[in-house]
């Protein structure tokens, strides 16, 4: 249900073998980049446009200016060598990489980690979904024209780069989740000073309702664009939040338990219209939700036991053969890691699957179709996209 | 798992079958019988979610082995495809056409595999890397170390310890 009404005799035929016919001589058409300097832009990628006056027609999407070849770098690497580049994939929210790379080695060489570790992974991983909704929360209204709700989200999830500070040491790369465990406990006062942050978040997603959801400018701008047909989920690998808009109910934390999900209450929470509206209806409504789960985390979480399992002597650390696929729901879908031993000190090959991979490429070249320029930048952040993870 | 290994087995020439979990597991798959397994797997048993699709190089073995990792979230499994394909004149028939999604993973697999995908959108495009002209980087002979040396120019770092003398007494004083 566009807005708009689309002006078809202006488009381009096909040619026999399915590529569009754009002359460029004509006048008809002109070549847009949008990126990889644009403020609509997450990250580096770009886009390239051709348009037909304000109109959409084609879409091809660049990645690539942010490769550092992590796969590649960790095949000349130990196993514990791996462990603190992993984090740097995925700037926002780092602690998916940790957790399934820890999660894939401690599989790979049989060994368990202690309940109280998994605790405290879940508790990471939850803080980080939120400080990467709020990432997105203010990327989304920037990117239709409402520039503060990104500096209110911007204040809050720096309250919880706080108390990740005080948890690892660190504000945005943790390096906090170990193969065999995790490095510490919670300090004294955690659960007083996290509670307290919570609800500073809770007021300001009070207020970002009222002011961008319930704002008739976003509204407009918002509803209908990007329309995913659930037909669509499947064959283009979407999941997460994207695929929960679109009423299906993908959640990793759901379908395939890991951590203490299972020992905790909570629904995947779900959208029917599957446009950029609703996508970020969903994500507003997870970070309420993961608020919930933190707060059922620490009430129920143990405070003593040992937070690492035995591991073997880490500079000499061979994996025996072998090969696992680990996964977990991070912000934007399906986070995972695919990783095979061959028996020595170093992994064969370790692939990260990153949610934007399918939904910043194949599935955003085609929902681009018909937009107008001026929503590019609004479709695109209502996927969350996250380049680095596409050329790792 | 293992009872929809007996049942694929009775259809098509599986290979070695590796259980890793109680939902994952691994199954080879000869090149040619790939596509009316996948078209099985997806259309009778439910795995209609492709979750990746990526390449080891067994460069002793001379051979690249494909993994389609497919998933099944209503029975809650995955299933894991090794197709094993020789290193000379890599190459491989596309499944663009059964997941459009495919194609990105094709693309990748050809500029930093080198594995070939006939007929697939754009797959002799530039994806990741600009103007490249070497060996495709992620094989097992290309020499990372060789490459930076010849492309950066070396940068005289801090003096500093030994990090494997230094990891070694700061973590296993005691031992020899």
């Amino acid at each position: 249900m566009a807005l708009y009404e689309p002006d078809r005799s202006q488009y381009p035929a096909k040619k026999p073998d399915g590529t569009l016919d754009i002359d460029l001589t004509s006048g008809k058409y002109l070549k847009l980049w949008q990126g990889p300097q644009h403020p609509g832009i997450t990250g580096n990628m770009s886009l390239e446009l051709t348009v037909c006056g304000d109109e959409v027609v084609d879409c091809q999407t660049h990645v690539g200016y942010l490769h550092r070849g992590f796969e590649k770098l960790m095949e000349r690497r130990t196993y514990i060598q791996c462990f603190p580049i992993v984090c740097r994939i995925c700037v926002p929210e780092p602690d998916f990489n940790e957790y399934c790379y820890a999660a894939a080695v401690e599989e790979l060489s049989g060994i368990t980690a202690p309940r109280r570790a998994d605790w405290i992974r879940t508790l990471i991983l939850e803080m980080g979904r939120i400080n990467s909704y709020m990432m997105y929360l203010g990327g989304q209204a920037g990117s239709l024209g409402m520039g503060v709700i990104g500096q209110w989200t911007t204040y809050v999830r720096d309250l919880m780069l706080d108390r990740f500070e005080e948890l690892t040491g660190a504000r945005i790369y943790h390096m906090f989740i170990l193969p065999g465990g995790v490095r510490d406990g919670l300090p004294e006062g955690f659960e007083k000073r996290m509670e307290e942050t919570l609800r500073e978040i809770e007021s300001t997603m009070k207020d970002v309702h009222e002011a961008m959801f319930c704002n008739a400018v976003f509204k407009k701008r918002a509803v209908g664009l990007g329309y995913i047909d659930p037909a669509l989920i499947e064959p283009y690998g979407v999941t997460g939040p994207t695929a929960r808009a679109a009423g299906v109910a993908k959640d990793v934390r759901k379908d395939f338990p890991y951590l203490v999900y299972p020992e905790l209450d909570f629904e995947p929470v779900t959208g029917k219209d599957s446009d950029a509206f609703t996508r970020a209806d969903v994500r507003r409504r997870d970070v309420l939700l993961s608020i919930d789960l933190l707060r059922q985390i620490l009430a129920k979480m143990p405070h003593d036991g040992p937070l690492m399992a035995k591991i073997p002597n880490v500079l000499h650390w061979k994996v025996p053969r072998g090969e696992t696929y680990i996964r977990a729901e991070c912000s934007r879908g399906e986070y995972g890691y695919y990783i095979v031993a061959d028996g020595s000190g170093y992994p064969r090959r370790v692939n990260v699957r990153g949610p934007s991979y399918t939904h910043a490429v194949a599935l955003l070249e085609r929902l681009i179709i018909n937009v107008n320029i001026a929503d590019v930048a609004g479709l695109m952040v209502s996927l969350h996209t996250y380049p680095p993870e596409i050329e790792r | 798992m293992r009872e929809l290994y007996e049942q694929l087995k009775r259809l098509f020439p599986l290979g070695e079958y590796t259980e890793q979990r109680r939902d994952l597991a691994f199954v080879t798959v000869p090149k040619d019988h790939l596509r009316p397994l996948l078209i099985h797997l997806r259309d009778r048993e439910g795995f209609t979610h492709l979750v990746l699709l990526t390449a080891v190089d067994w460069i002793e073995e001379g051979r690249f082995q494909l993994t389609y990792l497919m998933n099944d979230r209503a029975g809650k499994r995955d299933l894991g495809l090794r197709v094993l394909i020789p290193r000379d004149g890599a190459a491989m028939e596309g499944i663009h056409d059964l997941w459009p999604t495919a194609a990105t993973y094709q693309r990748e697999l050809r500029e930093m595999f080198g594995i070939d995908f006939p007929g697939s959108p754009r797959v002799n495009g530039e994806f990741i890397l600009e103007g490249w002209t070497g060996m495709p980087p992620y094989r097992r002979d290309f020499d990372t170390k060789k490459f930076s040396e010849e492309n950066f120019n070396h940068r005289p770092g801090r003096a500093t310890k030994d990090p494997a003398k230094h990891m070694k007494d700061k973590l296993y004083p005691d031992e020899a």
